[in-house]
Parts: structure tokens; sequence; C-alpha cells
């Protein structure tokens, strides 16, 4: 059936970033007005621009609805475990540093069940590349409220308002270390696209939020509109502030989003210190690692 | 294939079992090891991260089990061996990145250096109450093997053994060592490099175009490529097709679990392991693994005294089950007797493998010690009066 779906005109142009993307899964699982299907078209124009070798990109996700993105990618791809793509990402990037390692899941996936391992990734400054989608819940198991949910939404879990405080990712993966972290929305597409592309040509811990709507869960339980409505109200309570201090930049319920390039430094990253420190250390004994082996 | 001679210390070192483990590692050609500290088991990556930065090896100490436990897998889709080592509360943790491995058939090693539980339990002390969670504990369906090393020496060449069979099944494999046999510093030889044979991963040969990830030969082992050779594989924990491609159907479903069933079931003839001391002409056979078989000896030699027929089947490989043996046994014994460290857990397959023919008994412990020889020498004599 997917076949018959997308026996195209052959007179149409041609999505530009198709030979990125695994033309054979279509259709994919969003739902309409759902803001990952934009991040996945400025990321694969991110990819494309950077120059990156594709043979030598591998993308890594996590569980839930931004957890599927790394199955439509036309790359080495990877679905892991609930929360667990950095550290498999970890091991990837570990094993063999010629390739370029990007995490690509959703907020509940990478801040809450894979939170710990979140901030020690960044902690370690470990080479690979973040990028959280954040659509404010858990859209796959039906809206549940998520530690990204602003403070009085409606979620399946929290039917009177949420109570708890949100994560500010920003601040939390500067305070970690993240040598690169940028807010944006599924509105600011070519400011997305050239995020992602900083944030993949950056060495180090690279961390982008994008912000997406969840018409079918998290705007309907919140009367908010579809989405064109949530990319509404992206477009006009944004305020591009690069360089802001991340403390300031944390959500409220359709308040108002600081966006832009928050933090871009050097630390040496984990592999490097390693590196470095054991040939200090071991002199002539130390054999570094070469790629491959079984 | 041969060992790397550059990681084997060929030679006689008195070490113990940690540490045997960690050699065998090496030598198998294991280069990733990510773990997290945790009693009784931590001098075997005390001693990794001592080694790997002069082998070619990267170890990182991970924030915990579960990252350690999915780490290792990153690395062998990268090419890599790669092993993660632990005790029970920390192999609790690991339990869903064993259905992870078992699902997308990644080559890896799990090391559980059993202690005494439930829960934190006696963390210095030894226990074998982790053997029906290697075999059963993460969700779903999924065949598992596991090796009981009962000695520092086993310790070394059991370890390249799981290494052999993962890479040779693409299964986890559990090294499923004790705290006694751990901590135990006994003679361990390390034979020449030439003399250590490994079984190098599966890798496909031929262009992306003929290449699917998941499709499977007739011994039901799939081919497999790393990251960054340019095959653009696709890798999922979902139920999935032979591209890697996610199929939320029925039939999708039986054909993949029922050949990750049957490439272990089908070859489980291959894969057991077990030492037999007088067992022709037993009328009682003496079933253990690990520390336990070293403990009942005395136990073995006393009965055998006192004019008692006793056979002693020691299981090398304890997952999968040696079925068929214990069947044919079963048909000609009078008992089985079955001591082990927990409160019955591997006297369970004997019993199901007996099925009514013979009685199994069981000579349990809590664990924390290892068994009087005594206890197991009146399990030996209570089993032929029970009859």
């Amino acid at each position: 059936m997917a076949e018959e779906l997308y026996e195209l005109d052959e007179n149409l142009p041609v999505n530009p970033v198709e030979s990125l993307l695994r033309m054979d899964r279509m259709p994919h699982i969003w739902c309409p007005g759902c803001g990952i299907g934009t991040t996945v078209n400025c990321f694969a124009q991110a990819l494309e621009s950077s120059g990156l070798d594709l043979r030598k990109t591998a993308i890594v996700s996590g569980i839930g609805c931004t957890g599927r993105v790394a199955g439509y990618l036309n790359l080495d791809s990877f679905h892991t475990t609930h929360g667990r793509a950095i550290p498999f990402a970890t091991g990837l990037k570990l094993a063999n540093p010629e390739l370029k390692v990007v995490v690509y899941s959703g907020d509940g996936d990478l801040s809450a069940i894979g939170g710990n391992h979140f901030i020690h990734a960044a902690r370690r400054n470990m080479d690979v590349t973040v990028i959280l989608i954040n659509n404010s819940t858990y859209g796959m198991t039906g809206g549940q409220v998520a530690p990204t949910t602003p403070m009085t939404a409606v979620a399946s879990t929290t039917p009177y308002g949420n109570f708890e405080s949100a994560f500010n990712l920003p601040a939390l993966a500067e305070s970690c270390g993240a040598v690169y972290v940028a807010r944006w929305t599924a509105f600011h597409v070519r400011h997305t696209t050239k995020a992602i592309k900083e944030a993949l040509l950056k060495k180090g811990f690279s961390f982008v939020e994008i912000l997406a709507p969840c018409p079918t869960l998290y705007s309907r339980r919140n009367k908010l509109g579809d989405g064109l409505a949530q990319m509404v109200y992206y477009r006009e309570n944004s305020e591009i502030r690069h360089g802001a201090d991340t403390k300031d930049v944390a959500l409220e319920f359709q308040g108002k989003i600081i966006v832009g390039k928050f933090v871009d430094r050097v630390r040496p990253t984990f592999g490097e210190a390693m590196d470095r420190y054991l040939r200090e250390r071991l002199g002539a004994d130390y054999l570094p690692a070469t790629a491959g082996g079984a | 294939m041969n060992a790397d001679p550059a990681g084997v210390l060929t030679g006689a070192h008195f070490i113990d079992g940690d540490h045997a483990c960690c050699e065998g590692a090496i030598a198998a050609g294991c280069r990733f090891v990510a773990g997290y500290p945790i009693t009784p088991s931590t001098e075997v990556v005390e001693r990794i991260a001592e080694r790997f930065p002069r082998v070619g090896g990267v170890f990182i100490q991970m924030e915990d089990e579960i990252a350690s436990s999915i780490a290792i897998q990153g690395a062998v889709w990268a090419g890599k061996k790669a092993m993660t080592v632990t005790s029970g509360p920390g192999f609790s943790l690991m339990m869903e990145h064993v259905g992870f491995a078992a699902m997308t058939e990644t080559p890896c090693v799990f090391v559980n250096v059993q202690r005494a539980g439930p829960s934190t339990g006696l963390p210095t002390q030894p226990a074998q109450g982790d053997m029906m969670q290697a075999r059963w504990g993460s969700h779903g369906d999924y065949q598992a093997i596991a090796v009981c090393p009962n000695s520092p020496q086993e310790c070394f060449d059991l370890t390249i053994k799981a290494f052999n069979l993962s890479e040779q099944y693409r299964v986890p494999v559990f090294l499923m060592m004790d705290e006694c046999v751990g901590h135990m510093t006994e003679r361990v030889l390390i034979p020449p490099a030439e003399e250590i044979s490994l079984v190098p991963r599966r890798w496909f040969l031929g262009s992306p175009e003929n290449y699917e990830p998941f499709r499977a030969g007739p011994d039901m082992v799939p081919q497999m490529v790393k990251a960054g050779d340019g095959f653009h594989i696709h890798v999922t924990g979902l139920t999935h097709d032979e591209r890697g491609y996610p199929n939320m159907s029925v039939p999708a479903q039986e054909k993949l679990v029922q050949r990750l069933h049957d490439k272990i079931t089908k070859h489980s003839a291959t894969i057991a392991d077990y030492v037999e001391d007088q067992v022709e002409g037993a009328d009682i056979v003496v079933v253990t693994y690990g520390i336990t078989s070293r403990t009942a000896l005395p136990a073995i030699e006393r009965a055998r005294k006192e004019g008692l027929k006793v056979g002693h089947l020691r299981l090398v490989v304890v997952w999968p089950f040696p079925e068929h043996r214990i069947r044919e046994l079963a048909s000609r014994i009078s008992a089985f007797v079955v001591p082990e460290m927990n409160m019955g857990q591997v006297v369970l397959e004997v019993e199901r493998c007996s099925a009514g023919k013979v009685p199994a008994t069981l000579v349990g412990h809590t664990g924390g010690t290892v068994h009087v020889p005594e206890d197991i020498y009146q399990g030996i004599v209570n089993s032929r009066k029970g009859r």
C-alpha cells in the first residue's frame, strides 16, 4: 500500500533531501502538524551542506516519536532503547573515532529516562551531536507529562494541570559542560538548519533543542489549536537572543521563547583528553585504539 | 583465527579469577569495555583499565550499568569485540540491554561475578542466585548462552569461549562467575597466542546492493557489517524484517523470534559443554556448575568410598541446558543430586528433563559461603533413601 501511495507524478520536483531519506520507509508515522518532520528536513539539509562523509555518519535514536527519526535517515542508523541513545552513541564513537555520531531523540527520552546519560556525556564532552526535539510531552504513549511540560499545562497524567517545574535544557547542558548549545523552534527552519550544521561541525558535546508542536496530544489537550496555530505562537513569541545567559531561557506555558545560540566554547573532548593524558603518562607504552578489530 | 600475541601474557601466573577474566578478554580480542564499579567484580575492570591503554583497547567507566550494557553494543556495531562486567544489582539493571543484544543480534559478553542477593544482599560473598536471571531476566522470548567457570584458569579459558560463542551465534553470552571463583587465587597458564583460537566476527564481504543485515543462511545466523562501511544499515529493537526495518506484523514477529530461538536451540548439541566423571554405570549423578563442582568433590569421593555408585556431571555451559544428556541419564539412573548456591534454580531444569522418572534432590544454600561438603554428602545419601 505504501508504494501505491507514493507513485508520484514524475514531473513533480523531487524533494532535495530525498537521497538522505529512506524513501522505501515512507510514509512516516508522524501526525499532521507534527514538527518532527520539519526538523528532519532541517537536519538533512544541514548534513548535506556540512560536507561530512555520509558513509562515516551514524545516527542514534532512543524511543518515542522522535526516536523514529533514525529509521528514516539513509545513514547507519540505530534505534536503541528508551533513554539510552547517548550511551550507545558513546560506545560507537569511542570504538571508531572516525565516525560522526548524531543522537536524535525526544525530550522525554533524553531528559527523563535518559537524563543521567545526557549530563554525563556533556560532562565528559563526548564528541557527539545531540538534537533534542522538545514537543513538551510523551507523544508516542498518548500525551503524558514530561520533564519539559510547562507548569499548568494539561497532560493525560496531569489532568488538572502540571505542578512540576520544567527543565531548562540549555541551562542543564551548559552547566554540565556542553560546548555548543542552541535553541530554535520548528518555525525557524533556516536558523535551525544553520544551528544543526554548526553543531555537526563542532568538536565535542553539541546540543540543539528544537521546540516542535504536538497538535494531536499536547495542543489539543491544552486547547492551543492545530500545528499551524502553534507555529504562529512560535513566530509571535520567540525572541532571538544569541549569547543569552542560559539561566534566563526557561520556558513557560505559552510564554516568551528565547531562541538563539547560547554557548559556543572549546574544551577538550573525552577522546582528546584520554589520548593526551595516556600518551603523557605511558609514553611509548601507550597504544591508541584503532578502528575495527573484531 | 588466532589471538593477537600483543595482548597475550603467555606464561604461568598466580592470579585470581577476576584478573584471569580480564586476561581472557584481552586474549579473545576484546578491545572495548564499559563498566561500573560493583563488588565483587570490580577487579576485572580495574585490571582492564590498567591493561587496555597498552594493547589498543578503550575502557570507559560509565555512569551506571544501564549505560555500560548499551555502550558496549555501540562499540560492537563500530567493529569491536566488547564486554561489560558486573554483579547482581548491576546485572538486574543490564537486563534491558540483554534483550536489545538478543533482538539486534549483537555479539557481546556480560560477566556476572555473582554475590548473594536479593537486592544488595551480601556484596562480598558468593552465591549462584542469578542463574535463572541469566536465562530469563529480560522480557520477551529469547535464548541465552551461559558458561560457568570453577577456577581462575577457567575464568581465563571460558572468557575466551564466551567471546567465541557470542561471535559464532551473534548473541549476548554470560560468563557466570561467583565471588568465590572471582577472588580465588590459583595458577593460571596462559598459552602462546598461536594456541588460542578465536572465532572472528562473521563479516559480510559482498557489496551493499546484495546485503540484508538480518537475512540468515541455513545456520540461522546473519552476517554482519559495521557502521562506517557505507552500508547504511538500520538496527532496531523493534520487531524487524531482513532489511532491519520495523515490521509490526504477526508473521514478521513469528519469523524473527522463531529464528532467534532456533539459532541456539538447534545448535544446542554443539554448544553443550559438560565434564563427566564416572557417570557411565552410575546410580546417582551429582549435577554441578561453577564453584559447586569443587565443593561437591569431597562429598562424591566419600560416598564412593562407602560403595555408592556416584557420577559427577559438571555443566560448563549451563544455558542452553543439556536437556538431551539429562533425559538420557534419567532413563537409567536412580537419582540426581543438584547442589547449588541458591534455593533451587538449575535443579528445576534437571527435574523438568527427568520428567518424573527419577527424583532430583536439591542441596540448596542461601549463599554467603560455599557448601559444606557434608551437606552435599547427606544430599547424596538421602537421594537414595528417598526412592
